[in-house]
């Protein structure tokens, strides 16, 4: 394709666009629509994710030593402890260590003031890198010699698993279907203009021109509307964003949920918004217009 | 340069619309197809323009075997023609140089080759004045010498003319018949007498037309054709009857 040829297909695939405005404004909707309930569903994915690492980081599981093993025989453990797969970290806490941190939990508590570090077990607290796996570590921090108790809060974490694992599913299966009925809403927008301009085709045939020139207009009005709807969903996601992560941050029950802030995030939605838009439109060019020139 | 072999044409619902033509048509030549309404002129033109593929046989168009042409390499043949149709089929929403650019930028034309040609063109066919009317703005025969245009715009070798008097003012073409001896050309006359022109400077012409007095007064080779075959091939008009349309 020649360079000055450009202007030319950038004008015309414009003319085409604006000539069937209804269909043109359908197919900008409908996209819109879709990248804005996939955007919206890969967020949550992308929130839940950030949960869990957090949950990841923060979460601790405690590992009971025997009463029996001395402060030397229960350090010596940490090495065992930390050869576990998944298990980033095991810090000792001996048992005034754990009394102090216990003590320090209740400050005003005067009836605490007084305990004999011995009621405490020597114990180490372990930091888990995936907490899918938390189950199976635990089992196998359990089977270390020494260790008599393991307590691990799954509950939330699986409740977390969860969370992302539906979202990840909806969003994908939501993301084929609406994928699908973009294209095919763009395609038929476009097919409506090839039917339109159908005897200027001919002509261009007639004279030489080659099935790449002939396309081009169409593909760069597939790529304008798919844009334009890109665009457009990109700010109206931000929007909705922006008004549920002030929801949740003035609500009492959902403030301990962290949303992630959206300025680390929307480089990230530009480029796959505009990746989508622009798959979608030019998809359903070629998809309109590859029948046309088959005949 | 033109040449059909033994060239057969059968439609697949059955129709044999060709019945084993063969024609050289050489480089500068002007020639009239002439025939009653489907003796096969059409498909002729069909062949040429490798809308249709034929049964069998062998065609020639400036340089490219049409008969086996890729659909890669159909284009390229194609702007070695120009085409004019019954119908001008000219687009309505563009002015008459728009008309014009785009056939141009369809085979990759600059726009410096652009600004250069168009107005020599429309000077050739008498419409320098008119490059800024739209289609709906012009009579019939200056829509017909805008196809012409059209046609000649990308220099092509050959023209081919699918009844280009067809859709004018009949009118004149009878005057013409009248025994009054009136020889004013009419706008039929005007379209034939531009494609000579055309012709004399040294591109290929090919009219297909069912008008009899055109034919008798241009004076070109005249190819007969009836029932997929050609009955006739000589200079000078036609003969052999009278011609249906």
């Amino acid at each position: 394709m020649r360079k000055h040829n450009f202007g030319y297909f950038f004008h015309e695939g414009l003319s085409n666009m604006f000539s069937h405005g209804f269909m043109s404004f359908a197919a900008i909707g409908i996209t819109v629509a879709c990248l804005l309930i996939m955007g919206t569903f890969t967020l949550v994915a992308v929130n839940a994710d950030a949960l869990l690492k957090s949950l990841e980081s923060e979460n601790e599981i405690l590992a009971y030593v025997d009463d029996s093993y001395s402060e030397a025989d229960a350090k010596a453990m940490q090495t065992q402890l930390e050869a576990i797969s998944n298990v980033t970290s095991a810090t000792y806490i001996s048992k005034a260590d754990a009394m102090k941190s216990f003590q320090e939990q209740y400050p005003d508590e005067t009836m605490f003031e007084n305990l004999d570090p011995t009621i405490f077990r020597d114990r180490y607290a372990i930091h888990i890198s995936d907490l899918g796996k938390t189950q199976e570590t635990v089992a196998k921090i359990s089977a270390v010699p020494g260790i008599v108790k393991v307590n691990a809060y799954e509950e939330i974490s699986n409740g977390f698993i969860t969370v992302r694992n539906v979202a990840t599913v909806v969003c994908v299966a939501l993301i084929l279907v609406l994928f699908v009925v973009s294209v095919f809403i763009i395609s038929n927008t476009i097919k409506l203009t090839t039917f339109d301009r159908r005897e200027e085709i001919a002509i261009m045939r007639m004279v030489g021109a080659t099935n790449g020139f002939i396309r081009w207009p169409f593909v760069y009005e597939g790529f304008m509307l798919g844009l334009l709807g890109a665009v457009i969903a990109f700010f109206l996601q931000w929007a909705l964003y922006s008004a549920v992560s002030r929801g949740v941050a003035t609500n009492d029950t959902l403030q301990l949920i962290r949303i992630v802030d959206f300025r680390t995030l929307w480089g990230s939605v530009a480029a796959t918004f505009a990746a989508a838009g622009i798959v979608i439109g030019v998809g359903g060019s070629l998809s309109a217009i590859r029948r046309f020139l088959q005949v | 340069m033109i040449r059909l072999k033994d060239v057969e044409m059968e439609y697949e619902n059955g129709t044999k619309a060709i019945n084993g033509i063969s024609l050289n048509i050489d480089d500068g030549e002007f020639v009239f197809l002439v025939g009653p309404s489907g003796s096969g002129k059409s498909t002729i033109i069909k062949l040429l323009t490798g809308e249709v593929i034929p049964s069998s046989g062998r065609i020639m168009v400036n340089g490219f075997a049409v008969s086996t042409i890729t659909s890669r390499k159909l284009p390229m043949m194609l702007r070695t023609l120009g085409v004019i149709f019954q119908d001008f089929r000219l687009i309505e929403k563009k002015t008459v140089y728009d008309n014009l650019s785009f056939v141009m930028r369809a085979v990759d034309a600059s726009p410096k080759e652009i600004r250069q040609r168009i107005p020599y063109v429309l000077q050739l066919v008498g419409l320098e004045k008119k490059a800024k009317s739209y289609p709906d703005e012009l009579s019939g025969g200056e829509q017909q010498r805008v196809a012409i245009a059209r046609a000649l715009v990308n220099n092509p070798t050959t023209i081919i003319a699918d009844e280009p008097t067809g859709n004018l003012d009949p009118v004149g073409s009878s005057a013409m018949m009248e025994p009054t001896g009136n020889l004013d050309p009419d706008r039929s006359l005007e379209i034939m007498r531009l494609l000579v022109k055309i012709n004399a400077l040294g591109t290929t012409v090919v009219v297909v037309t069912h008008e009899k007095n055109l034919v008798d007064r241009i004076g070109k080779r005249v190819v007969s054709i009836d029932q997929g075959k050609i009955i006739s091939d000589q200079i000078g008009g036609y003969v052999g009857g009278s011609i249906h349309a």
